[in-house]
């Protein structure tokens, strides 16, 4: 009994230290001068265009992060071909490089003096940029969630739907679809929290051009060294309150995914 | 199982799914990061010694180094705690903490960032009460590390915290073995895999981190600047090599991180036997 109340003491303890307390910083930090700064902070033009930039790179790191995911996943999981564990180390890189080195890397590449410099691509220093960047450090997610669920799965659904006629893209529609749908539910909701948060990499390419190339991250950065807290914590409060939600979103779908197993778990002993 | 008839199937999609694959992985990480080695190696090596092995940067390194080696220890004891207390101890708001856990991987590095200077600064609801300040010390970028890792060691140990067998607990206890041993020769064995993992990927993350670590940091040259902010300062500068040399240091030290945790779970699959 002792050593359970050790225990939960403990974990509070660390938890609200580390977690908890910052979290409850940021919006009472946010509503220190009262709601009406609260909303004038939101509605200001470069927050504005914050979050319509973010918005917008975020909805595209989507999109390209299931395109890969279902790519990736496909060919892992229902083929054999050598050099597959490397592949699977090349989807991870991304999340093992620093954010700085994969907009060192951006910049290498489009920059003045980068490899593709001489065509003036207008990357860097731009929207195009930004996305990339976002794109870089949040398309494994999908990958990442899809591949271990359709391992488990199996191809035994797919390939009776096909010696049954039905074409590759009905077996995808119609069989594997609504079996990974959750989880790929799931890697859009990391996908797109990561993506919308992202700042490290974007904060090297965007060139920190107000109400042009700044993200809601970015916004919250200029802002807080303008020692406009009370603005930059209410941006900032945006931005929790999403972190708050996909955990919300993660909590529910873990809740349903164990429903299902449990349910499918009674069906097969009854 | 995936029971894959050796190499003939049936199923379609090969080769679409494969080339977007490899055309993607190349173009976006394959290729830039070939390139960052070339535009080093294009430097010349005095050159290059020079750039990183100058005193600024050395602070730097020792400094991201330190800071992450006490982050991940901290995080490795208390993210210990933390994963047997949710998984093995009934308390109400169980739930809801576990859920916690993952904020550090919810929440925006910037806001992470600005949200513990508020509360570690010197007359923040944290910071008053410690006495000595952490904010815009090495303390404070420890703790900013700190939050970045903790979910990493909890979400490894979990799992396998479920897996063990209380049942083996009991057998050892009913056996003859006191508490501690069977803590030490039980219960420890069978977690240190994880451990370790959790503690890699976790010391792995905070040789990187960034965005929450610079607010807190103070960024003073040689004291308080870690080695991400210096590549972030060189670029600004527009010192394109200076940035390149320890982008390459950077990577090497990322790749290094990558390859001891693939190798801690080819040890752990090969000693147990699954995979």
């Amino acid at each position: 009994m002792k050593w359970k109340v050790l225990l939960i003491g403990l974990t509070v303890l660390f938890l609200s230290l580390f977690l908890l307390v910052p979290l409850a910083a940021i919006l009472v930090e946010a509503l220190r001068k009262g709601a009406g700064a609260y909303v004038r902070a939101l509605l200001d033009p470069d927050a504005m265009v914050a979050i319509r930039l973010t918005l917008l790179c975020a909805s595209i790191a989507v999109v390209a992060s299931v395109i890969f995911g279902i790519c990736a996943a496909w060919a892992v999981t229902r083929f054999r071909f050598p050099g597959k564990s490397l592949l699977l180390t090349f989807i991870d890189l991304p999340f093992a490089v620093s954010p700085v080195v994969a907009g060192l890397l951006m910049v290498l590449v489009f920059g003045g003096q980068g490899w593709l410099g001489p065509l003036h691509l207008g990357v860097l220093f731009a929207t195009p940029g930004i996305i990339l960047a976002t794109i870089f450090v949040s398309f494994p997610f999908v990958a990442r969630e899809l591949i271990p669920l359709m391992q488990e799965q199996g191809t035994e659904e797919e390939e009776a739907a096909l010696l049954l006629g039905a074409s590759g893209w009905q077996t995808f529609m119609r069989i594997t679809l609504p079996k990974i749908k959750w989880g790929l539910l799931y890697g859009v909701i990391l996908c797109s929290a990561r993506a919308m948060g992202e700042f490290g990499a974007v904060s090297v390419v965007s060139g920190h051009i107000r109400g042009r190339t700044n993200t809601i991250p970015l916004h919250v950065e200029i802002l807080y060294n303008e020692y406009n807290f009370v603005a930059a914590f209410a941006v900032a409060s945006l931005l929790a309150l999403l972190a708050l939600a996909t955990l919300g979103a993660k909590a529910l779908l873990e809740w349903k995914l164990r429903r299902d197993a449990a349910a499918a778990q009674r069906e097969a002993g009854a | 199982m995936a029971r894959s008839n050796k190499n003939a199937t049936i199923i379609p999609g090969f080769g679409l799914t494969l080339g977007v694959t490899v055309v993607w992985l190349s173009a976006l990480v394959l290729v830039p990061l070939v390139l960052l080695f070339v535009r080093t190696s294009a430097l010349s090596w005095p050159k290059f010694v020079e750039i990183v092995t100058d005193e600024r940067a050395v602070a730097s390194y020792k400094l991201t180094l330190g800071c992450a080696l006490v982050a991940a220890s901290l995080n490795a004891v208390m993210g210990s705690i933390i994963a047997w207390t949710l998984v093995r101890v009934e308390f109400p708001g169980r739930r809801l903490l576990d859920a916690v856990v993952d904020l550090p991987f919810a929440l925006p590095t910037a806001v992470s960032g600005i949200a513990l200077t508020a509360v570690y600064s010197r007359n923040g609801w944290i910071g008053q009460a410690l006495g000595f300040p952490v904010a815009f010390t090495p303390l404070g970028i420890m703790v900013a590390l700190t939050f970045i890792g903790l979910p990493f060691v909890v979400r490894t140990l979990q799992p396998a915290i479920e897996d063990l067998d209380p049942g083996v607990e009991e057998a050892a206890g009913i056996l003859g073995a006191s508490r501690m041993q069977t803590f030490l020769r039980v219960i420890a064995p069978a977690l240190l895999p994880s451990l370790i993992t959790g503690f890699a990927l976790a010391f792995s993350r905070a040789l990187g981190e960034y965005g929450s670590v610079i607010f807190i940091s103070g960024n003073m040259p040689l004291r308080t600047e870690i080695t991400p902010l210096l590549i972030v300062t060189k670029l600004e500068q527009f010192d394109y090599a200076g940035a390149t040399a320890l982008g390459a240091v950077q990577l090497t030290a990322s790749f290094l991180m990558l390859f001891s945790i693939n190798l801690v779970q080819w040890w752990t699959a090969r000693k147990t036997g699954v995979r």
